[in-house]
């Protein structure tokens, strides 16, 4: 797939950084003039994946995340989210709703809302080596009628 | 981030501004439970109309104010969301917990 425009990044595996991640697609994507809908469904996404690198990935230390953005052709946007944490023993179970690890405050929707928002999803992940997830969604294109 | 509190009657209602993320939920948690405890209400209202952004950390808020409030038989609304965090709450099908009002 040609890609027309990247970039990439980490951040420290701290909370405050999921509306920084939050914002830099945006900003990134924006580049697609997707709709607000389209903007909300990449933020959501993106936040799902940070937050598990945080909660989940990095129990105890404070690891690296690594975000990177692909503007590719036919208007998609490719977005991968990777952590060297602990890795997701069976990823198809904790890809379903509602299963989570963490009781209490967790819904175990992440994963779903993933899903729901962007067109795929690949989940990638090696117990004490880290997960990679790379997502993708194709931005309609709006005719602009002053062209 | 912030939570407002209003009591009337036997309703408390909370309103949430901000965004709500897993960096943010604590500090509402503990708000929204701070005056639950306090006021005992029948009725609890969440008013999302300030909330600009809301991931599945929000629907864990509200799934545990749910457990909560279960224990007192007392009741869960939540008002005023967006677009954006209807779909999340949708998603996680929400409107079997809580009245999901004025949208
Ligand atoms: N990056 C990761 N590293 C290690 N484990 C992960 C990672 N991401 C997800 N998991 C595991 O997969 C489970 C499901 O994740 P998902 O995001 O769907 O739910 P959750 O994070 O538990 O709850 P929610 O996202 O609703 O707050 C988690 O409980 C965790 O065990
Ligand atoms: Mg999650």
């Amino acid at each position: 797939m040609q890609i027309n425009n990247k970039f990439s990044m980490n951040v420290m595996a701290k909370s405050a950084n999921e509306g920084f991640a939050r914002a830099c697609i945006s900003a990134f994507a924006a580049q697609l003039d997707p709709t607000l809908e389209e903007i909300n469904d990449i933020k959501t996404a993106v936040s799902e994946a940070v937050t598990n690198c945080i909660v989940h990935a990095y129990k105890e230390k404070i690891g690296k995340i690594y975000i990177s953005g692909e503007l590719c052709e036919n208007n998609i946007i490719r977005i991968k989210i990777r952590d060297a944490g602990c890795g997701i023993e069976n990823v198809e179970k904790a890809m379903e709703p509602l299963y989570t690890t963490v009781g209490g405050e967790r819904a175990g929707l992440g994963f779903a809302v993933m899903q729901s928002f962007m067109d795929t999803v690949r989940v990638r992940s090696a117990l004490g080596k880290g997960t990679t997830i790379v997502m993708t969604k194709k931005i309609s294109r709006r005719i602009s009628l002053n062209a | 981030m912030s939570v407002e509190i209003k009591v009337s009657g036997e309703t408390v209602t909370a309103y949430l501004s901000g965004e709500l993320d897993h960096h943010s939920a604590r500090a509402m948690r503990e708000a929204i439970d701070n005056a639950v405890e306090l006021n005992m209400p029948s009725r609890l209202v969440l008013n999302f109309r300030n909330i600009s952004f809301m991931d599945s950390s929000g629907i864990g808020l509200v799934m545990g104010r749910y457990r909560n409030l279960k224990k007192t038989g007392s009741e869960l609304c939540i008002t005023e969301t967006s677009e954006q965090i209807y779909r999340v709450m949708k998603l996680a099908g929400i409107e079997r917990l809580a009245k999901l009002e004025g949208r």
